[in-house]
């Protein structure tokens, strides 16, 4: 069935066939996952949308393929740009998951590199290391870690422009096998961009993951706390906020990854609290209670706060 | 003369969607592949030349493939064969073997017979593609 034929004349707007885009969906599976995204990840409304964006583009292009219409196979390297702890890894995660359940991967399973995996010490080295890693990623997501320190422009021979080179090959030839995430922070990457604009030209998605509110922190930190199995006592709460609104305004503050940090330390001063006071006769609810006292201990509360 | 060794040896020269389903069998059941390649395909050669090492911790037959092909284009008049290897007995076990690629042209093997003491006859099989340098055997002349 060609375009013209569907267009011609005399037929139903739209063609002759009828069928649904909900069905398609449901069969995919695509609601779930978008749906668990959305209850999993706080905050990060633009990562969303272009997710949103990509599975609706991928759902229409399976059915037009199933019509039989051409469709070119969309680009879908990406690059992920933000502050530590935005949950750059968590989305690429559930990036490979959608995309094989949207059948666009094979496997979707999630390799991630750092610079040392891919780049070689010594001359020869560079090329079998990258390609290894590549077939290991094919089939799913290959996510990047601290992309930028693959090019260092302070040294020309330097083995990273090597694997650059291998990964830029293998990104527009086995495009169909392949996902290539990159992750870091946003003018990093930019100035890594910049250094090498074959690379920008192949990725077709530059997300920016924006950093969290305070309120979105609050709201992280609260679902940290019940998966957990904890919970926190009312007056905690007020405590546990005051303590995300110091840590903010804190040097090496990595967002999620920082309330994480916070809810594990409360959990070992609630049971060395707990072990402290042998003679007390416990019930369930002390074990998953966390007391102002457990965020009140930390180091975050003994500097003034920061002068706005 | 089509040369037949290994799985499916009587089957036609399956297609590369075939390979790619065979390799995803293999991989689906833990069995990691490797690519080998010689242009001496006598029966009883057993050891090939290795196309690189046996690809380990492989998940998509795409990375295989991709190995095949790069040996079909380094060495395009030699037959190149698949073997998965089984190592849940502890020892490496091929469990899957066959040939992926094979030169145009098989001139296939003469067979020569040898007169020994009191009218005995020894037999053997002579590849007539033998007779030329090895890399140069299958080449279209």
């Amino acid at each position: 069935m060609t375009v013209s034929e569907l267009a011609e004349p005399g037929k139903a707007a739209g063609g002759e066939t009828v069928f649904s885009l909900a069905d398609a969906r449901k069969q995919s599976g695509l609601d779930e996952v978008l749906a668990a995204l959305d209850h999993d990840l706080v905050g990060l409304a633009p990562v969303k949308s272009r997710i949103s964006e990509i599975a609706a583009l991928l759902l229409v292009d399976s059915q037009r393929a199933a019509f039989g219409l051409s469709t070119a196979r969309p680009n879908l390297h990406m690059s992920f740009t933000g502050e530590p702890g935005t949950g750059k890894t968590t989305v690429a995660l559930r990036m490979a998951d959608l995309l094989k359940r949207l059948g666009y991967l094979n496997r979707g399973h999630l390799v991630a590199v750092t610079r040392e995996d891919l780049v070689g010490q010594y001359v020869g080295h560079t090329a079998p290391k990258t390609k290894e890693v590549l077939k290991r990623a094919m089939g799913g997501v290959l996510f990047i870690d601290e992309a930028y320190y693959l090019y260092r422009a302070e040294n020309e021979r330097d083995y990273g422009q090597e694997s650059i080179e291998i990964l830029l090959q293998v990104m527009e030839n086995q495009r169909d096998d392949l996902v290539v995430i990159l992750a870091g922070y946003k003018d990093r990457m930019d100035t890594f961009f910049q250094a090498n604009p074959g690379m920008s030209s192949r990725i077709a998605h530059h997300i920016d993951f924006p950093g969290y509110t305070l309120d979105e922190l609050d709201q992280i930190g609260a679902q940290m706390v019940g998966q957990l199995g904890y919970r926190l006592a009312p007056a905690a709460r007020e405590v546990f906020r005051e303590y995300l609104a110091r840590r903010r305004e804190q040097p090496r503050f990595a967002n999620a990854r920082s309330v994480r940090n916070a809810v594990e330390r409360a959990r070992l001063r609630h049971a060395s609290r707990l072990v402290s006071q042998p003679e007390l006769m416990l019930s369930v609810d002390d074990l998953i209670r966390l007391e102002p006292d457990d965020f009140l201990a930390s180091r975050v509360f003994q500097v003034p706060p920061a002068q706005p | 003369m089509r040369i037949t060794q290994g799985t499916f040896s009587y089957l036609p020269d399956f297609s590369d969607a075939e390979i790619r389903a065979q390799i995803s069998y293999a991989l689906d059941r833990g069995w990691p592949l490797s690519v080998e390649f010689t242009d001496d395909p006598h029966p009883r050669n057993t050891y090939w030349e290795m196309w690189g090492l046996p690809m380990f911790d492989l998940h998509d037959a795409a990375g295989v493939l991709l190995e095949v092909n790069q040996c079909r284009t380094a060495y395009p008049d030699h037959y190149i064969r698949l073997n998965a290897y089984d190592a849940a007995k502890g020892r490496q076990t091929i469990a899957l073997s066959f040939i992926v690629g094979r030169p145009a042209y098989e001139p296939g093997f003469r067979l020569d017979r040898q007169e020994v003491a009191d009218r005995q006859v020894r037999y053997t099989t002579h590849p007539y593609a033998a007779d030329r340098p090895a890399g140069d055997r299958y080449r279209a002349s």
